[in-house]
């Protein structure tokens, strides 16, 4: 019997050949927490003294939820991750520099590698061909100090998508549309990986969207086959050397097989208050928006900004619409700046924020109102999420979210693409 | 830990999230897990975390936990005096930070569970009995690793106590 992605790459982290449902421990590549999680990894190595890292290099701290911070106690736990960082040597990537998922995909993660970091989206490195997923700050503590984790192998669902994407649809319309179809625990726990020629016509920017969402499906992680757009991202990126051909066996054991037909989506939105509750953009009613934000692990990318930006130019937000941009890096938001991104933005009367999470974790830069419905490019639209559980959280592709900020109300995308 | 547990139990729906358990907006008190514990579970019953006795359970629907990594949601029900967590699903990494800490989670139907039912716990028998309507109820078998993170009480002590992870 052959194996899919995860359970060669389980595998090989284990040193012998491991089926589904199996208890194993395994050794990691790159383990990360972030200023949310973080302090309480730190907390607990110092309460089991073993305040060290496996490896320097690929043990790393990201400030980016509260980035830069909005008040003394949430700067206090980001001084322990300084602290903690000089003094073992762990890579701290500090604020302003952007999105541990984003910088992860910079930076570290390369194909065949086992990534676990203490935040739920941690499964977005999977499109490079990686076994990425989310755990809590005790797994990771225990991660930084060991090099290893404890895991139950999942079993793998595969989807299967076909077909040439129309325009104004994009990578963010297809994961909504399958989390709409399957529903937010319709992958609990396990793989899901993601094929077919649309797939493989996807850049690695759009790539990332989908397996972002992988856990908005319940999956423990999306993963996506390495391909020639993989082999180029990296050589981009310097680390054309750490390419390998990645994919599952033919004969691989496929829990659960879904195939989607692209080529008959319209654009989508998540209505409120869980991220299965999608409707097509022609079903949608009219629906006055208070804050539109584009930004994110899932969208706040330069692929996504050039998107946005081509619908914005020459054009207004809507008075009554304040619209948010967060460039998901500093390297996103510098590429930006260059190609004139920024300065569309700004003159569409954008306010722009520094690279990190901005408002998608409810801390801070644009924390909904009573009563207040915004529309986000982000990957969560739970009760609350925004830091205001009377707000309203509609989620949409960065055309769509562009759209919707001119005209104040959720919009097609379509009509401004011609 | 006891392997048997007994408690009132406090009904939820489906896909109570993190962000219901430990709202974003006292992400400042993460690091004072005590103070967050004010707040267990605010967004879904604001009333909750005052009138919660110690030995009581949680029971809902499917897929508890979802959302983010944050162990500072199974942290802050077992704080609060939470013994278990009965529901019909769990989210994935909610199931292993709970099991991480020491918490129990157990998968069961739970339509036949009212708010207030007195409940008794048998982690050994796998049984679940509501005293208040007399009906018995069987949960899905732990598998051995599980049950031994929840007998030596977390991850961290599992440890301590085998000198690795020790899965078998």
């Amino acid at each position: 019997m052959g194996k899919t992605i995860s359970e060669k790459i389980i595998s090989e982290h284990v040193g012998r050949d491991v089926k589904p449902g199996e208890f194993v421990v395994a050794k990691v590549d790159v383990v990360m927490a972030q200023d949310g999680t973080g302090p309480l990894s730190v907390q607990e190595l110092k309460k089991m003294n073993m305040e060290r890292v496996f490896d320097k290099d690929n043990s790393i701290f990201f400030i980016d939820h509260a980035s830069p911070s909005s008040r003394k106690e949430l700067s206090n736990s980001q001084k322990l991750l300084r602290e903690f960082s000089k003094k073992t040597g762990a890579f701290l990537s500090d604020v302003g520099e952007g999105i541990c998922h984003q910088r992860l995909v910079e930076d570290w993660v390369n194909p065949g590698n086992l990534v676990v970091g203490a935040d739920s989206h941690t499964c977005t490195s999977g499109a490079l061909g990686a076994f990425a997923t989310g755990m809590g700050s005790t797994d990771i503590a225990l991660a930084f100090a060991l090099g290893k984790v404890w895991l139950k192998v999942p079993e793998t669902h595969k989807f299967v998508v076909k077909g040439k994407l129309p325009e104004g649809v994009y990578s963010k319309d297809i994961i909504l549309h399958i989390i709409g179809k399957i529903g937010a625990d319709g992958a609990t726990y396990k793989a899901i990986e993601f094929e077919g020629d649309t797939i493989e016509n996807l850049s690695m920017s759009s790539r990332f969207t989908i397996t972002n969402m992988a856990v908005e499906a319940g999956g423990k992680t999306g993963l996506i086959s390495t391909d020639e757009t993989t082999r180029k991202y990296l050589e981009e990126r310097g680390r054309g050397v750490k390419f390998r051909e990645i994919k599952s066996d033919s004969d691989a054991n496929f829990e659960k097989v879904l195939e989607i037909k692209a080529n008959k989506l319209e654009p989508l939105v998540a209505f409120p208050h869980t991220v299965d509750n999608v409707k097509g953009i022609s079903e949608v009613e009219d629906v006055k928006i208070d804050q539109v934000f584009i930004g994110t692990c899932t969208n706040g990318r330069l692929e996504d900004l050039r998107i946005a930006a081509s619908i914005f130019k020459g054009k207004k937000r809507h008075p009554d619409t304040r619209l948010i941009v967060i460039p998901a890096s500093r390297e996103v938001f510098l590429e930006a700046l260059r190609e004139g991104l920024i300065e569309t933005f700004l003159e569409a009367g954008a306010s722009i924020e520094s690279p990190g999470c901005g408002p998608c974790v409810g801390i801070h830069k644009g924390v909904l109102g009573d009563g207040e419905r915004v529309l986000s490019t982000q990957n969560r639209n739970f009760v609350g999420r925004m830091g205001n559980p009377e707000g309203f959280i509609y989620l949409s592709s960065p055309a769509t979210a562009a759209a919707t900020a001119i005209e104040g109300r959720i919009a097609d995308p379509r009509g401004y693409l011609k | 830990m006891n392997s048997k547990i007994s408690g009132k139990a406090w009904k939820f729906g489906d896909n109570i999230s993190t962000d219901h358990i430990t709202p974003g907006r006292y992400f400042h008190l993460r690091s004072n897990l005590e103070e967050l514990a004010k707040h267990v579970l605010e967004d879904a019953d604001p009333s909750f975390s005052s009138k919660v006795k110690a030995g009581d359970i949680i029971v809902a629907g499917r897929n508890f936990g979802l959302g983010s990594s944050r162990e500072h949601a199974p942290r802050v029900i077992k704080i609060a005096g939470v013994s278990c967590i009965i529901a019909k699903s769990f989210a994935r990494i909610f199931y292993r930070n709970a099991f991480n800490i020491g918490l129990p989670l157990l998968v069961s139907d739970t339509d036949g569970i009212d708010d207030g039912d007195k409940l008794k716990v048998n982690l050994e028998k796998g049984e679940i009995e509501d005293e208040t309507n007399g009906k018995v109820l069987i949960f899905t078998t732990l598998s051995h690793f599980m049950r031994k993170l929840i007998e030596n009480g977390g991850i961290e002590e599992h440890i301590k106590k085998y000198g690795d992870f020790k899965v078998e």
